[in-house]
């Protein structure tokens, strides 16, 4: 009973989504006021008919309905809660219906917060926003309904894929996919300005925090995803340049851009119809991705869940809605006029060059991505693009665009001078070349580009404290003078900071463990010691320990330096019989500069020696407190009351307004 | 500074990046494309000496041996040629006997391809599209005997 209301629900939903996606939309059009006022309900109703139909399907899960199709061939009754419910996700299915999900949430929040939003605007934005979920609701019901029975219910189900009974599973990819389709309200908004053929500051002051929000969330689900590959043993690290890495991460680079463009438009109202552009794109990207992840196109470490049949229902679904907003784009984009005039040397023009860099880096890993299909379809070759492409090709724009981040924020609006800030960094430039060299001495040479890399990111982290340090006049006034205004500073500010910052500390990891990476592989036995980067690790024992749903061969190592017991490193083996299939579950033990990665392997035959592999990854814990520097750094910048979403009016004024302090 | 000028400007600074994009992105193609050969490729046209290649197909049934430190040598088939890979390492946990593998090294002496790497996959149910590939123009390709990519049930 509960999953028909749950069928039934999603359907609802799909009925909603066409009233919103048309009445308003004629209202619109038609100036009525009441139409108009249908989108409201209409996306409040979808969001709640949505989440019924997800707790309908989690409650399947959570008591093991094993008439249901989906819960018996990705679940067990012995898993473990935490993965019966994570498990709704963790399959085509779940997933898409966890996508519509994020996207209902997105529209309703417009919906509700959009108090102060022109009629007009909101209810377009709010068809736009219903035309994307009627695309989507309906390949759920249509190819992969996930409240489908099976005729001859069995006893119990065939589990989840071992690989994903992981806490990874819990948060990467709602967050991924909120941040997904949080571009989509972006897109939203370009295709309602589009069709209202105006954009002014308060278009952009509606559009940002938006932007922001679904980039934090994007932001998080990546680290997070990175984190999981890294301690995965076989996917290839944090970072592998993977063709599912690279479309999570070109909507990402996009949105960066987006999140800088709109700010020129708010500020400066110009670059109008590149920013138009940079939403369309971004969603665009977003669409393909979950295109290129859902129909195993492309040969990748991380394609589970793949059907290539239903992937052509979301291509059409790409199609649609990347052709005609493009189309749309063409035609209505010489309507929007562009504003205020400024010097190449300028904020205006460093956040142009902070576009221009990113989309050119977002091009370069669309065509690495995409280049083995285009190749297979016109010579039959295939090939494969790793790691050292992008290497190659992004890592050099990327340098010039990190340089030229620590000097963005000191620029004025319309003509800075560049000499004078240049001065203002010297202490910065002085401080990057100190420990590139230091880098270059203890590293005996070490690779040009980590070297140099290293000296960029220091560069932006102190032009980063340098900036805010100007701001509250560090040691140039009384401290307690300093701190009133450190404290009056917008929070805006602090996040760019904190933003800046945290890409800064997140290369340093990056940097450290792609080039001082230290690996050992051995053949061994309990009593054996393994020496790594000063490190010493014995094998005391190697243990069979019970778990819920699986048996856990577990290798006891002690971790010793100089003689002194650090603590222990537990490398587990884990068999799961239901899946017949066995796991690696690595140990990390981390010390702020480095971490211990420890992995063990059973032996081949009875008798043998155990198979340990150990890593010294340098730096890695950089990554990741880095990115979350860059996610709060966007959530404070949305905490932020200018930015508060849905605060902004529209200015009576038109045209340029004075450029504040901050941002 | 007009608007013109300025234009000019933002479409010299866009062609500039295009180019240098370009430009990088050609030199690394020459040195950075790694090309896949199915075990009958390789018996038709050889490997490239020299350079990072990618073989694939399935993993033949009581080829893997255990040599000794730490070494695996097991042999690849497309069903018409085999093909006898080496690799250092742990093997991830999806590699079995009769499944699709993919292995990314070099050519090694006496025609032991040499593995730097062996790609593991989320799904076991899942098959490369390559080695599908390879499969079907050697005419193994046996979808239903759960060795293909899955068919619609989903997962």
């Amino acid at each position: 009973m509960i999953p028909e209301l749950g069928h039934f629900a999603l359907v609802l939903a799909l009925v909603l989504a066409a009233v919103q996606g048309s009445i308003p939309f004629v209202g619109a059009l038609r100036g009525d006021s009441r139409w108009m006022d249908v989108a409201r309900p209409a996306a409040v109703g979808q969001l709640g008919a949505i989440a019924l139909a997800f707790a309908a399907l989690t409650h399947a899960y959570v008591v093991s309905d094993f008439t249901l199709a989906n819960v018996v061939e990705n679940s067990h009754s012995a898993k473990p809660m935490l993965y019966k419910v994570t498990g709704v996700w963790g399959n085509h299915e779940g997933s898409m219906l966890l996508w519509v999900l994020m996207l209902a949430l997105c529209g309703a929040g417009v919906a509700v917060f959009g108090r102060n939003l022109p009629a007009t605007l909101k209810a377009r934005v709010l068809s736009v926003q219903a035309w994307i979920a009627l695309g989507f609701l309906s390949f759920s019901l249509l190819t992969s309904n996930p409240f489908e029975r099976v005729a001859n219910p069995p006893l119990d189900g065939n589990d989840l894929n071992p690989l994903l009974q992981d806490p990874g599973l819990a948060f990467h990819p709602p967050l991924l996919y909120l941040g997904y389709v949080g571009f989509s309200v972006a897109f939203s908004f370009a295709v309602a300005a589009l069709l209202e053929g105006r954009v002014d500051a308060a278009w952009a002051r509606w559009v940002r925090p938006w932007t922001l929000a679904a980039w934090c969330s994007l932001t998080g689900g990546i680290a997070l995803g990175s984190w999981w590959a890294y301690y995965e043993l076989g996917w290839g690290g944090w970072w592998f340049w993977d063709p599912v890495e690279n479309v999570s991460f070109m909507p990402w680079l996009l949105g960066t851009a987006l999140l800088h463009s709109a700010i020129v438009v708010e500020k400066r109202d110009t670059l109008k119809a590149w920013t138009i552009l940079l939403a369309i794109l971004t969603f665009s990207l977003s669409l393909m991705g979950t295109f290129i992840v859902r129909s195993g196109l492309l040969t990748s470490v991380h394609a589970f869940a793949v059907d290539p049949e239903r992937g052509s229902y979301i291509l059409g679904l790409m199609g649609i809605a990347t052709g005609g907003s493009l189309a749309l784009f063409a035609w209505r984009a010489p309507v929007l006029k562009a504003g205020g005039l400024f010097a190449p040397v300028s904020r205006e023009g460093g956040l142009l060059l902070n576009n221009l860099l990113l989309a050119t880096a977002t091009a370069t890993v669309l065509i690495g991505t995409l280049y083995p299909l285009f190749l297979e379809a016109l010579t039959g070759g295939r090939v494969s693009i790793g790691p050292p492409f992008y290497n190659y090709t992004f890592v050099p724009l990327m340098l010039p665009l990190v340089g030229a981040m620590g000097i963005g924020p000191f620029l004025a609006w319309k003509r800075a001078d560049l000499a004078g800030v240049l001065g203002r960094l010297r202490m910065a430039a002085l401080l990057a070349v100190v420990v590139a060299l230091a880098t270059w001495y203890l590293q005996n040479g070490g690779p040009v580009l980590a070297v140099l890399a290293m000296g960029f990111a220091v560069w932006l982290l102190a032009a980063t404290l340098i900036e805010w340090a100007e701001r509250v006049r560090l040691f140039r006034i009384p401290l307690a003078d300093s701190w009133r205004r450190a404290r009056g500073l917008p929070r805006s500010a602090y996040g760019m900071s904190l933003a800046h910052a945290g890409l800064a500390v997140c290369i340093i990891g990056m940097i450290g463990s792609s080039a001082w990476k230290e690996e050992l592989v051995e053949a061994v036995q309990p009593g054996d010691s393994l020496q790594i980067a000063g490190f010493t690790l014995t094998l005391q024992d190697v243990e069979t320990r019970p778990g819920p749903n699986y048996r856990s061969t577990t290798g006891v190592f002690e971790v010793t330096r100089d003689g002194r017991t650090l603590g222990m490193l537990e490398p587990e083996r884990r068999y799961y019989p239901v899946a017949g299939r066995s796991t690696t579950e690595a140990a990390i033990r981390t010390n702020g500069l480095g971490d211990l990665y420890a992995t063990i392997n059973e032996p081949p035959e009875e008798g043998q020696d155990w198979t340990a592999r150990i890593y010294y990854e340098p730096l890695v814990p950089w990554i990741w407190v880095g990115s979350a520097m860059m996610m709060f750094g966007g959530i404070l910048s949305l905490a932020d009351r200018r930015l508060r979403v849905g605060a902004p009016r529209r200015a009576a004024r038109q045209g340029a307004q004075p450029p504040a302090a901050a941002e | 500074m007009t608007r013109k000028r300025r234009r000019l400007y933002i479409a010299l600074s866009g062609l500039l990046c295009i180019a240098s994009a370009a430009a990088l992105i050609l030199t690394a193609f020459e040195d950075n494309l790694v090309f896949f050969y199915s075990p009958s490729d390789v018996q038709a046209k050889g490997l490239p000496e020299g350079r990072t290649a990618r073989i694939g197909g399935l993993v033949q049934e009581g080829s893997v041996e255990h040599l000794d430190g730490n070494r695996v040598e097991f042999v690849v088939t497309d069903g018409a040629h085999d093909l006898s890979v080496v690799y250092q390492g742990a093997l991830p946990d999806l590699f079995r006997e009769g499944q699709g593998v993919v292995a990314e090294g070099q050519a090694g002496d006496n025609g032991v391809f040499q593995a730097r790497e062996v790609l593991a996959r989320h799904d076991e149910n899942y098959m490369p599209a390559e080695v599908a590939d390879a499969l079907k123009e050697s005419g193994e390709w046996r979808p239903e005997s759960g060795e293909g990519p899955r068919e619609a049930e989903g997962q």
